[in-house]
Formats: C-alpha cells, sequence, structure tokens
C-alpha cells in the first residue's frame, strides 16, 4: 500500500472491499485531500514547448487533452482494472458506448461476430443492424447453446460475445466454456457482466479477453449516472483506447467521480442486492400467482448449478411471469407496487420494476416478442437496497389484490 | 417502513415534471416569482432551496423529528443553536465533546457573555450538581469523543427539562442507525454530516433535527438570518450517501468490534476505550441505546509515551493518518495533537485525553486488512 508508484497493482490478497477503496488511487493525492480531485479541465497545459516535444515524442506520460483522458477518469480506470483482475480498463459515456467501442475497434468488413440471443436487445442492434451496413456479419445463437455457438464459428469469426447472466432472462453463461471456445478457435471472447459485477463474478479469471460493464446499473449504483467501461490486457485494449480518443465518447470527470464514488461501497451494496434477489425470488417462487420465477440462486432454474459454481451471488433483479395473466392484469400488478419505481434500468439503491413487453421490447411485434420469449405477463423487478421485508410484503400486497 | 427503505426514498421523490429517479440539483440562487408581494415556495436559496430541503426531509425522517436544518458544517449547525441563548444563560455541556464544540463555547459563545461549563455527562448525579438556575441548554454526546463514554441520553432530557432548559445531542458518532435523541427526549438532533451520514469524506456538512416546530422555526430564523447554509452539491452528495447509511455503518461497527478484541488482547496496547467491550464503564447503557451495536470509533492508548503513539499513527499504511471520521477510508488519529489540540493542555489531561490517545475511525476495508495493518504499525511504534 505504501508503494504509490504502482497503484494499479491488482492486490488479490486483499479483500474486495479494501481493494474497492483504494485501489488504483494515489496513496497521497493532490494537495494531501482524502479523495481524488474532480478535473473539469477541457485540456492540459505545457510549461514551453520543450515539454510539448517531449510529450509527442512520448518521453514524458502525461495529460493533453481531456478527450484523451483526465487524471481523475484514470482513478477510475486503474480501480475499476484491480476490481476486475485486469490490466486495464477504459472508461465510456455509457455501457453501450463501450460496447461500439469494441466492435468498431476490433472488427472490419468481411469479419463475423457470433453471439448468444439473450444479449442486450440494443447490443445486437447495433451488431447486426449498424455494423451489418459495414459488411461485419452478425451470427445470433440461443442463449448458453455452447454446441450452436462451436458450429457457428467459422474462419472469418473474430469475437464471441454474451452477457452474464443475461437480461432479462437471468440465464448464466458458463463463462469458463465459453472462453475456452473462443482460445480453441482463436478468437476472442467478451463477456458484458454488468448483472454480476465483478464482487459476484470476475470473467477475466476464466480466460475471458474482455470484460464489459454498463456502470449505469451496480457499479455506479445510485441511479444517477450514466458510465460503461471494458477491461482486459493493455495491448489488447489500445485499440479501443485509441478509437476513443478519435470518437470521443468519454464519461466526463463530474460522473467518473460519482462513480468512483459508488464503488467505495460496491461490496456492501451487492451482498444487499444479492440477499434482497433471493428473498424475493423466493418468495414469488412460492406464490400462487407467480408462474415462473426466473432467477439463477433458485435450484429450479436452468443454470442454477453453474451460477453456484462461478457466482458469489446472483445479484438484484428477479425476471417473473404471472400466472394465468395477460397484459392487463400483469400491468395492474406493475402499477399497484408502491415501492419500486416504474422505469428501466436496474442496480442502483432504488428499485425499479417494468414490464418488458411495454418497456425494453415495446417496439416489438407480439410474434417477435414471443420469439424472444417476452411474454406479456413478464416482470423485471430491479431490487434495490431496500429492506427485503419491506420488498416482499410490498410484492404481497400487490399480487393479493 | 424500515429505516433502510425510508433512507432510500423519503425526500428522494421522483421528480415530477421528468419523472427523474434522482431528484435534479438545484444549483439556482434565486427563483423567479408569481408576482410582487407574492412569494412562491423557494424565493432564494439562503431561505430555502429544493436540494437542501429533499435532504433536509430525510433527516427528519431518519431522527424521528418534525423538521430539520442543514449547514454548511456542523459546527455552523452547532453554533445555531448556541445563537438561541442571552447573555447570562448557561449552557451545561458534556466533558467528552469534539474539541471543536469545546473551542466554540470557549471562545465564541462565552465572550458573549453566555455561561459555560462542562461536565462528565457519563455520570448522571455529578451532571445535575452542575445545573445553574440559568441553564438553559445542556449539550451532548454519546459516545463521546474522543473517549467514547456513553451518556444516558433519556436521563439528561428529563434531567434538562426538570431544570428547564433544552436538551441538544451530538449525534454524529452514533447516527440515527443506532440511536435516535428525539425518541429518547431530547430536543435537538445535531450531526456533523461530514461523518457518517454523508460518509465518503467528500463534503462538509451539518444538520439539525428537532421534532417541536416552534423551535424549528426559531432555529430557520437564526439559520437564514446568518446564512451558513448547506450548498446543493453537497446537499446532493449528503442524500446520495444516506442511500447506504444504514448498511455503512452496521458493517463498520461490526469491525470495530473486531478490531477493539484485538486491540485488548494486545500486550502493546494499555488500553482500549470501546463500548463493545465488557469492561467500558458505559457498556450496559450501551447495549441499550445503541441498537445492539457500539459505534465504529475505537480509541486506545499505547504501551509507550507520546512519540510511541506518534510512531503509530505516522506508521499505518493502510489506514490514513487525517482527522475526521465516519467515512469509508479508515482513519487514526492523535487527539493531542490533532482533533483535541484546541483544548487546553491542563484542561485536555483533566478530561481524559492522555497525550498517547489513539483514536481510530473505522472505515469499510476488510477486517483482516485494517488488523494486519494495525498489528504493523504497533511493531513500529512499540516494537
Amino acid at each position: 500500500m505504501s508503494d504509490s508508484s504502482n497503484p494499479s497493482a491488482n492486490r488479490p490478497s486483499e479483500g474486495f472491499s479494501t481493494r474497492s477503496i483504494h485501489a488504483g488511487e494515489d496513496r497521497l493525492k493532490p494537495g494531501f485531500a482524502m479523495t481524488d480531485p474532480i478535473f473539469c479541465a477541457a485540456t492540459f497545459t505545457f510549461a514551453n514547448t520543450r515539454a510539448v516535444i517531449d510529450f509527442v515524442e512520448q518521453k514524458q506520460p502525461r495529460e493533453e487533452y481531456a478527450r484523451y483522458g483526465n487524471p481523475t477518469e484514470k482513478v477510475l480506470e486503474r480501480k475499476l482494472a484491480a476490481l476486475d483482475g485486469g490490466e486495464s480498463a477504459i472508461v465510456f459515456g455509457s455501457g453501450m458506448a463501450a460496447v461500439a467501442a469494441v466492435l468498431l475497434a476490433k472488427l472490419q468488413a468481411g469479419d463475423e461476430v457470433v453471439l448468444f440471443d439473450e444479449c442486450y436487445h440494443r447490443t445486437r442492434e447495433l451488431s447486426a443492424k449498424h455494423l451489418g451496413k459495414f459488411g461485419v456479419a452478425t451470427r445470433q445463437i440461443p442463449a448458453c447453446d455452447y454446441e450452436a455457438m462451436e458450429a457457428a464459428i467459422t474462419p472469418r469469426t473474430r469475437l464471441l460475445i454474451s452477457e452474464s447472466p443475461t437480461n432479462p432472462h437471468l440465464s448464466v453463461v458458463d463463462i469458463e466454456r465459453f472462453a475456452a471456445i473462443g482460445k480453441r478457435h482463436g478468437v476472442e471472447t467478451l463477456i458484458d457482466a454488468t448483472l454480476a459485477t465483478p464482487y459476484n463474478v470476475r470473467p477475466l479469471e476464466y480466460g475471458v479477453d474482455y470484460v464489459l460493464h454498463s456502470c449505469t446499473k451496480y457499479l455506479g449504483g445510485h441511479n444517477d449516472l450514466l458510465a460503461g467501461v471494458v477491461v482486459g490486457s493493455t495491448e489488447k485494449l489500445e485499440p479501443i483506447r485509441k478509437l476513443r480518443g478519435v470518437m470521443g465518447m468519454v464519461c466526463g470527470p463530474l460522473n467518473e467521480y460519482l462513480l468512483l464514488r459508488g464503488l467505495k461501497t460496491l461490496e456492501l451494496r451487492m451482498k444487499r442486492h444479492n440477499e434482497n434477489g433471493q428473498a424475493v425470488a423466493e418468495f414469488l417462487a412460492g406464490h400462487p400467482r407467480i408462474e415462473k420465477v426466473y432467477y439463477p440462486g433458485l435450484p429450479s432454474h436452468r443454470d442454477y448449478e453453474v451460477a453456484r459454481r462461478t457466482m458469489r451471488g446472483f445479484g438484484g433483479l428477479v425476471t417473473f411471469l404471472v400466472r394465468d395473466a395477460g397484459d392487463e392484469q400483469t400491468s395492474r400488478i406493475v402499477d399497484a407496487l408502491r415501492i419500486p419505481r416504474i422505469g428501466p434500468s436496474l442496480g442502483g439503491a432504488e428499485s425499479l420494476v417494468e414490464q418488458p413487453c411495454h418497456m425494453s421490447y415495446h417496439d416489438f411485434t407480439p410474434e417477435q416478442r414471443r420469439a424472444v420469449g417476452i411474454p406479456d405477463n413478464m416482470i423485471r423487478l430491479s431490487c434495490g437496497l431496500e429492506n427485503a421485508e419491506d420488498l416482499v410484503s410490498d410484492l404481497k400486497q400487490a399480487l393479493d389484490r | 417502513m424500515h429505516f433502510r427503505t425510508r433512507a432510500i426514498h423519503v425526500g428522494n421523490e421522483p421528480d415530477r415534471a421528468t419523472g427523474a429517479v434522482v431528484p435534479p440539483i438545484h444549483v439556482a440562487s434565486t427563483f423567479v416569482q408569481p408576482a410582487a408581494g407574492e412569494w412562491g415556495e423557494f424565493d432564494y436559496s439562503r431561505s430555502g432551496n429544493p436540494t437542501r430541503k429533499a435532504l433536509e426531509r430525510t433527516l427528519a425522517d431518519l431522527e424521528s423529528g418534525w423538521g430539520a436544518l442543514a449547514f454548511a458544517s456542523g459546527m455552523a449547525a452547532t453554533h445555531c443553536v448556541t445563537m438561541l441563548l442571552r447573555p447570562g444563560d448557561h449552557i451545561l455541556a458534556g466533558a467528552d465533546i469534539y474539541g471543536g464544540t469545546y473551542r466554540l463555547l470557549h471562545k465564541i459563545t462565552a465572550p458573549a457573555g453566555i455561561e459555560v461549563s462542562l461536565a462528565p455527562s457519563s455520570d448522571p448525579r455529578a451532571f445535575e450538581r452542575a445545573f445553574r438556575p440559568t441553564t438553559r441548554l445542556v449539550w451532548i454526546e454519546s459516545p463521546g469523543n474522543p473517549l467514547l463514554s456513553i451518556t444516558d441520553i433519556a436521563a439528561c432530557a428529563e434531567l434538562a427539562h426538570q431544570h428547564g432548559a433544552l436538551l441538544g445531542v451530538d449525534n454524529t458518532l452514533a447516527t440515527p442507525v443506532l440511536t435516535r435523541p428525539l425518541e429518547l427526549g431530547a430536543d435537538i438532533v445535531m450531526h456533523s454530516a461530514t461523518k457518517y451520514l454523508g460518509g465518503h469524506s467528500d463534503l462538509l456538512g451539518g444538520a439539525l433535527v428537532v421534532k417541536d416546530p416552534e423551535l424549528w422555526k426559531r432555529l430557520y430564523f437564526i439559520q437564514n438570518a446568518t446564512g451558513a447554509v448547506l450548498g446543493p452539491w453537497d446537499a446532493f452528495l449528503c442524500s446520495r450517501g444516506l442511500k447506504s447509511l444504514e448498511i455503512r455503518v452496521r458493517e463498520q461497527c461490526r469491525t470495530a468490534a473486531r478490531l477493539a478484541a484485538f486491540l485488548a488482547a494486545d500486550r502493546r496496547v494499555a488500553r482500549v476505550l470501546y463500548p463493545g467491550l465488557k469492561d467500558h464503564p458505559g457498556h450496559d447503557l450501551a447495549a441499550r441505546q445503541m441498537d445492539g451495536l457500539f459505534g465504529a470509533m475505537v480509541s486506545f492508548e499505547v504501551a509507550g509515551d507520546l512519540e510511541a503513539a506518534r510512531r503509530l499513527v505516522q506508521s499505518t499504511r493502510l489506514i490514513h493518518l487525517a482527522v475526521s471520521l465516519g467515512a469509508v477510508e479508515s482513519l487514526i488519529e492523535q487527539p493531542a495533537l490533532m482533533s483535541h489540540a484546541s483544548y487546553d493542555r491542563a484542561d485536555r489531561l483533566a478530561h481524559g485525553i492522555a497525550d498517547g490517545l489513539v483514536r481510530l475511525s473505522v472505515g469499510l476495508e476488510h477486517p483482516e486488512d485494517l488488523e494486519a495493518d494495525l498489528d504493523q504499525a504497533l511493531a513500529r511504534a512499540v516494537g
């Protein structure tokens, strides 16, 4: 800890909470302040022309222009890298900006991407529709079908992508197997671990090349910022970092500070989200009005064994189907809830609830929704940090109406 | 609803105009009025600001009060209370109080013609003897700072009211998670929101919470007239901190209990002052008054002199040497040279703050990491 020259060193010997509070930070900070300053500067000045020349000749690493990085961001990136056990991290203005940067930096015309069909629909849209215009082919295969994944790989495949757990079905990928498939075929692998967070699982430890998060969710944790991050080896991230410098999808120092602040309580919050998710899932599983609960911490979940083997906890997201209910009956339950607010997103202190057919998938036809497993009677609940008993009794009153 | 749920939702209703799940930060200094002579809810941010008001509503709810006022610092909040008094009035304060409060009372309040005296609030009989006919305000902390003495708040409230005085409680160290003084009969709760309420070492703030609307109005008048209000950025950060207050405080208390036991069993430590230890004089009272936990501050005396204590606080690698407390980062300091340096030395020693006393604010790091750090620092300090 006293070695402030190497603050980004991954300190596996330390507890997770110790790392989340101290990793990536210099022990003595500018002005000897307890917390890192927020550098709102758009640009960074040079003492003289010699200093400029030293910088451009890369003799002197330093800041230049905030699109290429700023000191607040560097602390954040070191901390995020340390938490995921990676060498480097790059922060973006949103999770989708991070996805876009990886795809754009790593793919070119003629390349192929293979992704599980339960990936976030905007990720699939970006890959299939937008990158399709530039000659990148996207192959979607059923989530967790590893044989189909292997069969979909061709000599042109450059990237295998999955989320784990997936949203909203909470399928859990056998990350070790997923990474091994990539290695066997010489294809890079990416896991979007937004729903897990590095507290619950660290995909890089299983040999995945890139781990990605929408930091808007659990990492920020307070529903008050947008950010994304990709973590991996410095060498593999370099082209992505260069692309961010060109395209400029930066996060901004104020958001970066809030994210840094959120990370300090990540372990505590995740323990609570895990407990609340488990309690709510168990309550719902035993309720007569519930047809099905998707939660990896329930033995009834298809991926329960994989989840138990690879995850420390299962997060705060719980998806469920209301028995014998149509769209309107389901909406009535959503509207009757008093604590969770209706809205997209997840992972914050405040619980949020949504009916995917009206929210994330409103622009799909009923047939399309059925094809992707989003029935009208599905509710997705992001359990926040409230008292578990309060959440359960709220669900109870809404279901018992 | 439970404390934790209220900490997240009261005062944090979604923005009506946009649905935003977190209310906007209102940085406006002034507000457009409906007509000349006709006032809207907010007029000028010193008199009221929506972001500050949201925080005040949360704090009032968590402390079981009627209303709250947020200040630029804890000292600004305490000063506001002292301005209720008139020349000739007497303030009776506990002996184990924050050095900054000691300084305020002796260097600012006393010269204004208000009598100030200190007595051990943890000893009800001695404390009662210190009342005067002119006593109008009683000011206590529990746990005290830095000796972590425990005061019976309900008993003090009864005493104060018998003598026609208000009871003010600096609840900074206990937080409303563990103790809610208004429920025990106190009239005013004060917080340095800089500490556990904010919780992240990144804001200065203070708060008063009261249960009597008339008293709130008097304090509000003073706050508005003197202007030491909390700014909207800090109010936002404090509100954000409150969402994890309960889980932070409970975890920090658990770690503190473990570290106190570690220190108490160590020969390099002469004495540990932690209310969770059975030999602490306030242990039984704390067990009743603090919801089964004992706070996250641990004070102890090194088996050695002032220099040994100085070496200890300068040798930690994980724990930072700094004043303040209550944050996610663990902090260590030597009261004689730092937080209580504003006491006269003789008075400081008389109040039990030895030269070799060390005060530890236990953060959220892993307990094993903190224990290992203390262990190596003790080895350097005492050898």
